[in-house]
């Protein structure tokens, strides 16, 4: 609405405001539901309605850059001949090639590789571009199973069972016919040029029991010597994360609902999951209840951006946090250099979420050679790399204020919320009380 | 090594899980020292020569758990039984055989090698078959070939509900009766060149049938592009 | 998410090893559901005599036999045996009249099974141990069941066990998840149908008790069930003198059925019947989508 408008007594609507209308409309142009990627853009309860609780008199900071504050964590410890050793607690989550280039895959590895730090592969197979520039690389075990093999099972650092991500919950996948190139289709063994549909349960196995004896024949094929990670859609967090445990996880992935995808239903995007912010303290107490906190590690994603939100996810405890739509910002996406390009495609910087569409000005989320060389993976690395430094930076910065000599030393008590929703969900005292909406669990 | 002795019988080594551990099995085979193994008393143990690489020849008498054979790239298998859940899934080269029955998910996203099942396989075989051969002596379970993306699925027997569904290029020989086919999966002619692949596969497994009792399925590609009018097959 | 094991002897010189079966099956399931255990075994004459009713509870309360033997007057040989948390209730009355007396005796101790023939156990730990605690070897009978479970969304209690037993003589056991349970727990609750836990399971077993008070078999409560549940189950079901395995429309859920002239089994892994005696001569298969098999002594 303009001021235009509203100087003559005009009011839109609350309930159809402009975007509804537009959806509305476009739904009955088309016949189809929009399918978009990106995470969910309404606003929930977020890190940004929790402030950390600095050092003053009760308690002591350490000086900044001096005293130690130290930022490794080994993931996979549980089962694993091999655990990684990771320099930061920031890792790169899931995307796939076919959903990224193979430059964009290629960047993310160069730039989690200089920190230290770990990269995924996606719905599609390891590429050799990703594994060769991957210090550290998690491969993805997916429904569709596209690309699967053993010999790059073996070459991966850890394995993901993919359950679910934070975006569709409980959804399978459509990548469209535009970014199946002939590469993407080789690897996925599909025809060229058509729309690929993933599916939203494993073909052979279903719910935990089976899942504990998947993940036994994983450890079989790989000889013991890789962390299985199990990964989530945030849900029923609870159930799903004690479960998880319970199949033999040595790691639990939790996607809050924030987390992005590279082309999914706008409708399950928006409506389905629950915030990062409600999960962790769900997938905590499911993993204290087992005694296994600290022991099964948690790595927490959807929406993480600063190391504010890193450190504030640590203090409630997860081991790690995993980046994605932060990570391809860093690449350049949604960039105002490309605002005229963006316009063409009838969107603007920051608003761009047409990843499943293959036309992204960027070249991150395209498989068009043309565009995708636009991005040049050695400065794309950089950028991560330099990316995750601030992060990382940020968080201890925050730490050390906290007085504590290591990233995972933030503990819940380190935290209160700004909101009476974010206290309930975080498990937190709403600021200046000792108020936890919500009681004992 | 209690458990493991030469058999001059086979020149095979034994190894006896009632004695020995799949774990140890495991790590034997993907380092083999022999090329031949027996596996005796199986009784239905979980993930029994996985992760097979390169040539190694496996007999299990008896019967084996979920995922045996699995992600077998290379490697013989023959089970002297029956096996469970998703028998050599995802297998990338190589032969399994199973003298008995599979469960579900028989050859799951198999990406090549030859599955043969002598007996029956339930539901899903073949489910997002990646290029894998999959001959099966007798019938297979409703939801077969589920998403099959390549390869070809070979049933002697009759073929449960919804066979096919939402196929992609995977070709589908059925001999008996289909119970009914999924969306987007459609009776194809079996033209001389589908005879003469059919008699290759049937020849491979060791079946005699004549390929002219056989009929093709595939896919009517009509879900390859999303559409509106097609959001009931959805 | 759990797994399940049955067995349904037809020959009566197996009734003495009943137990001892049982119990291999069992074993060779406790991986599927670490967490807790049940069994159900229908003929134990150690803990049910004949003309006897036997009444489970999760009680486990010294001089229960008095108590209960004074709700029962004219009765003498009340008859208690406990093992873990169950103990098991004996009395030559009606099924009816001695969960009255047991609930009389024991205000707030959770009755577990009612019948003639059935003994149901229940307890939270592994599952192997539990067997040895039930004496589950020494157990006679012609038919019997257990499950071992890994939670899903309700408690690790003993009360959260399967089978649940809801109707006399009646068992039922479930691996999956029931996805519209809470509205079909609502209408049961709305026609006075009272439930022992928050288990999507214990809903499935209302529901075929409910029918089969209506006057439907085994075979017909199990259709209506598939008709009315959402969700990924293969159960098993059983009653005084029927055996029944369904499972849901997608039959993700693994289940195996084996036959013999000398008896029927059902397990959620083969590996479960491989020490059945004659296990190599018997018809071997796995039970279709919502098509109930069901087996009448």
């Amino acid at each position: 609405m303009t001021s235009e408008h509203s100087a003559f007594g005009l009011r839109p609507s609350a309930t159809f405001d402009a975007a509804t209308i537009a959806g509305i409309q476009r739904a009955a142009r088309t016949g189809v539901y929009h399918i978009r990627g990106g995470g969910a853009k309404r606003r929930v309860p977020h890190f940004d309605d929790l402030l950390l609780l600095g050092a003053g008199m009760s308690r002591y900071p350490l000086e900044g850059y001096r005293e130690r504050c130290d930022t490794d964590v080994v993931l996979g410890t549980r089962n694993a001949r091999f655990p990684l050793h990771l320099d930061i607690p920031v890792t790169i989550a899931g995307m796939s090639f076919g959903a990224l280039s193979a430059q964009a895959k290629e960047a993310l590895g160069r730039g989690a590789s200089e920190v230290g730090t770990s990269t995924t592969t996606g719905d599609g197979g390891m590429t050799r571009e990703e594994r060769g520039q991957s210090k550290h690389l998690v491969y993805q075990y997916l429904p569709s199973r596209y690309g699967m093999n053993p010999a790059d099972l073996r070459k991966a650092d850890a394995i993901e069972v993919v359950l679910g991500q934070g975006a569709k919950p409980g959804g399978g996948g459509m990548l469209l016919g535009q970014k199946i190139s002939d590469r993407v289709a080789t690897m996925r063994t599909l025809p060229p040029g058509i729309d690929q549909r993933s599916a939203c349960r494993h073909p052979d196995w279903t719910g935990p029991d089976d899942l504990a004896i998947k993940i036994l024949e994983l450890r079989e094929i790989t000889d013991w010597e890789k962390p299985v990670y199990v990964k989530v859609g945030a849900a029923r967090t609870y159930y799903d994360v004690k479960l998880a445990v319970a199949a033999g996880a040595d790691v639990v992935v939790v996607d809050g609902m924030q987390g992005g995808t590279a082309a999914t239903q706008e409708v399950f995007i928006e409506h389905v999951g629950i915030p990062v912010l409600a999960a962790i303290p769900q997938a905590v107490r499911a993993l204290r209840e087992l005694d296994v906190h600290r022991k099964v590690q948690l790595i927490v994603s959807g929406g993480v951006r600063t190391g504010a939100d890193v450190a504030k996810a640590l203090a409630l405890g997860a081991d790690a946090v995993a980046i994605g739509t932060a990570a391809l910002i860093a690449l350049g996406d949604n960039d105002p250099r490309h605002a005229a390009a963006y316009a063409d495609l009838g969107s603007a910087p920051g608003c761009y979420d047409d990843y499943q569409d293959g036309r992204d000005p960027a070249g991150i989320t395209t498989q068009d050679p043309e565009l995708a060389a636009r991005l040049d993976p050695v400065e794309g690395g950089r950028r991560v790399a330099n990316y995750l430094r601030v992060l990382t930076m940020e968080a201890q910065t925050l730490a050390r204020a906290c007085g504590k000599s290591h990233l995972l030393h933030l503990e819940p008590e380190d935290l209160v919320a700004l909101t009476v929703e974010a206290a309930a969900m975080a498990r937190v005292p709403l600021a200046g009380t000792s108020w936890v909406p919500g009681g004992e669990w | 090594m209690a458990a493991v002795t030469g058999d001059s019988v086979t020149s095979a080594v034994a190894v006896d899980l009632a004695e020995t551990s799949v774990r140890w099995l495991n790590a034997e085979l993907h380092n083999p020292t022999a090329s031949r193994y027996r596996v005796l008393a199986p009784r239905g143990a979980h993930a029994i020569a996985a992760g097979l690489r390169g040539e190694v020849t496996v007999d299990v008498y008896g019967h084996a758990g979920y995922y045996c054979a699995g992600m077998n790239d290379g490697g013989t298998v023959t089970v002297h039984g029956s096996v469970g859940v998703g028998v050599a899934e995802n297998m990338m080269s190589g032969t399994v055989r199973v003298r008995g029955d599979a469960s579900q998910s028989a050859g799951a996203t198999g990406h090549g090698g030859l599955l043969v099942v002598e007996g029956n396989a339930s539901m899903r075989c073949g489910i997002s078959m990646k290029g894998i051969d999959i001959v099966v002596g007798g019938d297979v379970g409703a939801m077969s070939a589920f998403m099959a993306q390549a390869g070809r699925l070979v049933v002697c027997g009759d073929a449960g509900d919804g066979l096919g569904d939402s196929i992609y290029e995977a070709r589908l020989y059925v001999r008996g009766a289909v119970k009914t086919l999924g969306a987007d999966c459609v009776e194809k002619p079996l033209l001389p060149r589908h005879r003469e692949e059919l008699a290759g596969l049937l020849a491979a497994a060791g079946l005699d049938h004549d390929p002219a009792e056989f009929r093709r399925y595939g896919s009517a590609r009509t879900l390859y592009h999303f559409a509106a009018h097609n959001s009931a097959a959805y | 998410m759990c797994g399940i094991v049955g067995l349904h002897l037809r020959d009566p010189k197996l009734f003495p090893r009943l137990g001892v079966l049982l119990e291999t099956m069992l074993c060779q399931v406790a991986e599927r559901g670490p967490d807790s255990a049940g069994v159900a075994v229908y003929g134990d004459r150690r803990r049910c005599p004949d003309g006897h009713a036997a009444v489970s509870v999760l009680d486990t309360r010294p001089g229960l036999a008095e108590a209960v033997g004074e709700q029962l007057p004219g009765v003498s040989d009340v008859l208690v045996t406990t093992a873990g948390d169950t103990s098991v209730v004996a009395a030559p009355v009606s099924p009816a009249e001695l969960v009255s007396a047991v609930r009389a005796a024991a205000p707030g101790a959770v009755v577990v099974s009612s019948g003639t023939d059935l003994t149901v156990y229940k307890g939270t730990g592994n599952p192997r141990e539990l067997a040895r605690t039930y004496d589950l070897a020494g157990a006679s009978g012609w038919q019997g069941l257990a499950h071992t479970r890994m939670a899903t969304e309700s408690a690790v209690t003993a009360q959260g066990c399967h089978p649940f037993s809801v109707g006399e003589d009646q068992c039922l056991v479930h691996n999956g998840s029931f996805a519209n349970h809470a509205t079909i727990r609502g209408q049961l609750r709305a026609l006075g149908v009272h439930f022992d836990s928050d288990n999507d399971s214990e809903v499935g077993a209302r529901f075929v008790a409910a029918r089969l008070a209506q006057g439907d078999d085994l075979d017909k409560a199990l259709r209506l069930l598939c008709e009315r549940f959402d969700g990924f189950y293969t159960l098993l079901a059983t009653t005084g003198d029927g055996f029944a395995v369904v499972r849901d429309a997608i039959a993700c859920k693994p289940a195996i059925i084996a036959e013999t002239e000398s008896w029927v089994a059902m397990a959620s892994e083969f590996r479960a019947l491989a020490g059945l005696p004659g296990v190599e001569g018997a018809r071997i298969y796995e039970p279709e989508p919502e098509r109930v098999y069901a087996w009448q002594r």
